[in-house]
């Protein structure tokens, strides 16, 4: 019988003195080969008398074995080595830049039309829209505003022809006639949008955006205007303590009418919502008045309820600290970049309104 | 409307102060929009004394004043009055200070080559007299140097903003009551007058029954031998703190009695009238001279006031010259009269006139203060003025427009969400004037007649809110039910495609739907502009028919800002036409400059027509349309580079147009100085964005996957060039359906050797079997076919 062991130790030796992958593979040929050392004792198997086949079989698996271990770990070796080298030769500056790429905004109008959608859907709200191309009589006539009534010079008009019939649309409120008229009660809708007005200074734009709310059904009172108008504040500003006043005012087509004030202060330079004894106009409303009501054929006896509006640019710039109301809409990129809001940033109940 | 504490109290007994007053005022819905010191400017003006006054160096007729202004000041001032002597005490308005009659700001300025600090002040430019001659001479003393010249100037005056349902809160006795029904104060009682009116007045008036009348009723009152002057210190005082120019005593007493009773009245120089006053519809182009001292050309059936030799004044609006008041006037007829609202309006707008008159006669004026009005202004120009009254004279009358109105208690806590009891609707209507009787559950009210705005239940639920005070209304909370869903599918769409495109890194832009014309033009396929009737600015002159103009004009002041690179988008309508509803709402972005400017890791390049196609296909992918519903086609429109611009539409090159991109035609770039060499842009269609029936999960194909290797190979053609990308690759695909699934352009070549005309185009094929392994044999069969079927459709061949 062969002497194993004298093969095994010839064998790691020659392994133990290999320094390179190339001669580690021909060595691997020289044992495994198809005539390898280890391949032609193999082959002796069958030769072998009956009764030490068996001892024979069983030392010569064990070599194979632990020789293939060990050029498996010699293998294993070389190769880390091998990317150790490489590795050395692969530094970079990781702080040079990387490639360019543009990152988006929102405009800060849009932001809060999705904030303020946000905070009346969870009330129950529906979004609804209307042309901002109106006629005299959607604008104005069915709002129980009169042809000839002062109320009219409240809102300088932009007209599209001499006889004053087409107009811009001055406020959202011909929404709440277009959407009585093409459906049944209860309404509860919101309707955000542009609107335009004929007058441009430092804080008049000749185009500016507003926010419609309309809730009619059966026992809707002022209580639950109040109470709708006090959680969007709430909720819009995110802030816990509230300080609003309802004051009476006119609108032709809501009554009683008022306007609503906020509490605020300035501190250290900033405008604080919510606290303080100066009072800022935020919006209008009322209960509607029962001819805009019949002006739609909803019957007054059987259906009321409340509509606000709300400037949507005047808002955004509360909460967001903008004062000027006509960089809105001049587009320097210097002003969108810093006041707009990451695309992805969209605002919800359940991730919070904003960041 | 203006007014103060102290003229409030002529009308309401109050111990209120004045902060109290505006606190209420505002919480009754008559809000106090400024409080002022009457007249921070006169109080400037100061008693001093001329120390020494000596011959301007430069000027012959200028004298050159050391003026004493008290606390131990001496000033230089250049005068050219004959009276300024040594030791003369006089008046002195400090440079800043409002000269009151020219509403000039004084300046430090060199008269002559000499600085002058201020001004030593004549009666005329203080609106104190019209004597021009020389400055006011004082009698003081040495103490009273220093002293404010105008006395008691300091009170405040409340800015009161007026709502246009409240007409009667246009005079200070209105807003009394109001005050008085909110509980603080009493409403004073106004006395009956006792004068002696014994004769006729010599005037005729008459109202002419035409259609149209403007006038309903004519009050007059004659008063003979009155000596005008100017008016007494109080009355002087009210009338400047109105913001008017106190101009002679029955001047001022009419404006008085406008402000406090909302009464206008109008003082005729009886003299100048020409026999009669007749009231009657004007005849087109007929003319007179009002007050403004503008010459005003009337239409037809405007309401004329007139005599004998033709138009006196407009009716409620303003009067004329022709019968103007003066210092020397004798006799006067004293009109208090009711215009009606509409024609009063429709006439000052074609004449573009506005008055306080036509302010309160617009709004309505209490038909019934015709007698009150002639009272106190005949009682204050007899006072003032001395002379002898005639009877009042008042003819015409009009309908009672008032109504019963039934006011059912219960309404007012369905309405407000808290009650009211009886006893407290009986006080507060009653103390607005109101009439009441209990009838039965209701209660009847009848308005005053200087309440126009009180004409059904809920006028007076409002009046009964407003006084029990709005923070009486409960806080009921809302529910949070949905009836509908928040947005619709268009809505949606909106708002995905919105951040879809700032998240490809576009900007957001809100610009006017307003733009310029010029520019509009190049990017429009209207027939004719939609001008406005009354734009703001001639830049500014017509609805937008695309989103392109205005961020084209937008991207342009950011380039010449040196912002080049620049990725704007904007959502919103454009315009079609200039009825309701001919808008529609699209998405478009443009994109100028470079890709990596200035970057170390790769080279800088302009961005191109695939960079803007990319985007707004990503777009639309990512709103919910999959690319093998979008055609690319080489469509377009006039304002992009024709070779390098597209359509991408719905299903095939005819179907619903999705979106338009391309580069912007280089001409338009170089017309608008934009100072780019590129600008790229798509308008995506946002209403052709077909809604889908079913969801996504409903629409989608069961998830299969083959278990088989995929296979890939290359094939390269020449082919003409006339062949798009597009052809080929939908050529190929339709091949086999089932077994190819990409088709990759990865090279295109024209060049050197490719005959002209021709082009290189290689694309590399993946197929996809579902069944089995494919085979040497399967795979050559399919090459084969892909390469004749190219051949033979394109004639294209085979480069080796």
């Amino acid at each position: 019988m062969e002497n194993f062991d004298q093969i095994e130790s010839d064998i790691l030796n020659k392994i133990k003195n290999v320094n390179n992958q190339s001669s580690l593979d021909s060595i691997k040929t020289e044992i495994f080969g198809k005539r390898g050392v280890i391949t032609e004792l193999f082959k002796k198997i069958g030769s072998l008398d009956q009764s030490k086949r068996k001892e024979y079989a069983s030392k010569l698996n064990a070599l194979k074995t632990k020789v293939t271990e060990i050029l498996k770990e010699k293998f294993v070796d070389f190769g880390q080595s091998e990317i150790n080298k490489k590795l050395k030769n692969e530094k970079i500056d990781i702080t040079l830049p990387g490639r360019d790429y543009f990152a988006g905004k929102i405009h800060p109008v849009s932001q809060v039309i999705d904030e303020v959608t946000s905070i009346f859907a969870e009330i129950g709200f529906s979004v609804e829209e209307g042309p901002d191309v109106e006629s005299e009589y959607y604008n104005f006539s069915a709002l129980n505003t009169p042809e000839n009534h002062p109320a009219r010079d409240m809102q300088d008009t932009f007209y599209l022809n001499r006889s004053k019939d087409l107009l811009l649309r001055t406020h959202t409120s011909p929404v709440q006639i277009r959407t009585m008229l093409k459906s049944k009660p209860p309404f509860k809708i919101i309707a955000p949008g542009r609107t335009y007005r004929c007058d441009s200074d430092q804080t008049h734009s000749p185009m500016f955006h507003q926010l419609e709310g309309l809730h009619i059904d059966k026992n809707i009172n002022m209580g639950h205007l109040k109470g709708c108008l006090y959680y969007f504040v709430k909720k819009f500003f995110e802030i816990e303590k509230v300080k609003i006043r309802f004051r009476p005012s006119h609108f032709p087509f809501t009554e009683p009418s008022a306007e609503v004030d906020i509490g605020y202060k300035i501190q250290d330079g900033q405008i604080k919502i919510g606290e303080g004894d100066k009072w800022l106009e935020i919006l209008g409303c009322g209960m509607v008045h029962p001819n805009v009501l019949k002006n739609v054929k909803v019957n007054p006896k059987q259906y009321q309820g409340y509509a606000f509006g709300v400037g949507i640019d005047r808002l955004a710039m509360l909460k967001y600290g903008i004062n000027d109301l006509r960089a809105f809409f001049e587009s320097d990129i210097r002003w969108l970049e810093f006041y707009g809001f990451d695309p992805l940033d969209v605002p919800t109940n359940y991730r919070g309104l904003s960041r | 409307m203006i007014t103060s504490l102290s003229w409030l109290k002529n009308h309401l007994a109050t111990k209120a102060n004045l902060n109290q007053i505006v606190e209420r005022l505002t919480e009754i819905g008559l809000e106090v929009e400024n409080i002022k010191s009457s007249n921070d400017n006169l109080d400037n003006i100061i008693i001093c004394k001329i120390v020494k006054s000596q011959k301007h160096p430069n000027a012959d007729k200028l004298k050159l004043c050391d003026v004493d202004i008290g606390s131990g000041n001496l000033v230089k001032i250049v005068c050219g009055a004959q009276n300024a002597r040594d030791g003369l005490f006089a008046v002195y308005a400090p440079p800043g200070t409002v000269i009151p009659k020219t509403n000039m700001k004084l300046k430090i300025a060199k008269i002559r080559g000499i600085e002058s600090h201020g001004m030593l002040c004549s009666g005329y430019e203080l609106d104190e007299s019209s004597d021009k001659e020389g400055i006011i001479e004082l009698n003081k003393k040495e103490k009273n140097i220093g002293d404010k010249y105008f006395k008691n100037t300091g009170e405040k005056t409340m800015e009161i903003a007026i709502t246009p349902n409240r007409p009667d809160c246009l005079g200070v006795r209105g807003i009394a009551r109001d005050l008085a029904s909110s509980g603080l104060g009493q409403l004073k009682k106004q006395l009956p007058i006792k004068i002696n009116q014994k004769f006729k007045s010599p005037i005729k008036v008459s109202i002419k029954k035409e259609k149209g009348q403007g006038c309903g009723i004519f009050g007059s009152v004659y008063i003979k031998n009155v000596q005008n002057k100017e008016s007494p210190d109080w009355l002087k005082k009210r009338i400047i703190s109105l913001g008017l120019k106190p101009i002679s005593a029955i001047v001022d007493v009419t404006n008085y009695v406008m402000f406090d009773l909302n009464r206008p009245l109008h003082a005729y120089d009886a003299d100048k009238i020409d026999q009669e006053i007749i009231v009657r519809n004007s005849k087109k182009s007929e003319s007179f001279e009002a007050l403004d001292n503008k010459k005003y050309t009337l239409q037809n059936n405007m309401c004329a006031i007139s005599d004998k030799s033709g138009v006196l004044g407009l009716g409620g609006i303003i009067g004329g010259t022709r019968s103007g008041t003066e210092f020397s006037t004798k006799n006067i007829l004293l009109e208090s009269a009711y215009f009606f609202p509409s024609p009063i309006r429709k006439t000052s707008k074609i004449l573009n006139i506005d008055t306080d008159a036509k302010y309160r006669f617009e709004r309505g004026i209490d038909p019934d203060s015709i007698k009150l009005g002639l009272e106190l202004g005949m009682c204050m120009i007899l006072n003032m003025c001395g002379g002898e009254a005639s009877k009042f004279s008042i003819i015409g009358k009009i309908k009672d427009e008032r109504n019963t109105i039934d006011l059912e208690v219960e309404k007012f806590s369905k309405v407000i969400g808290f009650s009211i009891t009886r006893a407290e609707i009986k006080k507060i209507l009653s103390s607005l004037g109101c009439s009441l009787r209990m009838s039965g559950k209701k209660i009847k009210v009848l308005p005053p007649t200087w309440r126009p705005d009180i004409k059904e239940d809920i006028d007076l639920i409002e009046e009964l809110t407003r006084i029990k005070g709005y923070d009486k209304v409960p806080l009921i909370n809302p529910e949070k039910e949905n009836i509908k869903d928040t947005l619709n599918y268009k809505q949606k769409l909106f708002h995905f495609a919105q951040r879809s495109v700032a998240s490809k890194g576009y900007t957001e832009a809100v610009t006017w739907s307003f733009t310029d014309s010029t520019t509009d033009t190049l990017f429009s396929e209207l027939k004719s502009e939609i001008k406005l009737f009354n734009p703001i600015s001639s830049d500014l002159d017509v609805l937008r028919s695309s989103l392109y103009s205005n961020l084209i004009i937008s991207a342009k002041k950011n380039i010449h800002r040196n912002f080049e690179d620049l990725m704007l988008f904007e959502i919103g309508p454009i315009f079609k036409g200039s009825k309701p509803g001919e808008q529609s709402t699209m998405i478009s972005a443009i994109k100028t400059g470079k890709y990596s400017r200035k970057n170390w890791i790769e080279k800088e390049r302009n961005f191109d027509v695939f960079d803007i196609k990319n985007d707004a296909l990503r777009t639309l992918n990512e709103i919910g349309l999959d690319n093998l519903k979008i055609v690319v086609s080489n469509k377009t429109k006039k304002w992009y580079h024709p070779g390098r611009s597209g359509l991408l539409s719905l299903g095939s090159a005819g179907g619903p147009e999705l979106a338009y991109f391309g580069e912007i035609h280089p001409s338009i770039i170089k017309r608008l100085d934009l100072r780019t060499e590129n600008v790229l842009g798509f308008e995506i269609f946002l209403d052709n964005i077909p809604e889908e029936r079913k969801k996504i999960r409903e629409n989608r194909p069961q998830f299969i996957i083959s278990d088989y290797q995929k296979v890939f190979r290359d094939f390269a053609f020449v082919i003409d060039e006339k062949y798009s990308s597009g052809e080929i690759i939908s050529l190929v695909q339709k091949i086999d359906k089932e077994l190819i699934k990409v088709v990759k352009i990865f090279d295109v070549y024209q060049g050197d050797n490719i005959d002209s005309g021709k082009k290189s185009i290689a694309f590399n094929v993946t197929l996809e079997p579902k069944d089995k392994t494919l085979s040497d044999n399967d795979i050559d069969q399919i090459s084969k076919k892909i390469i004749s079927v190219v051949q033979k459709t394109t004639g294209a061949t085979l480069r080796s």
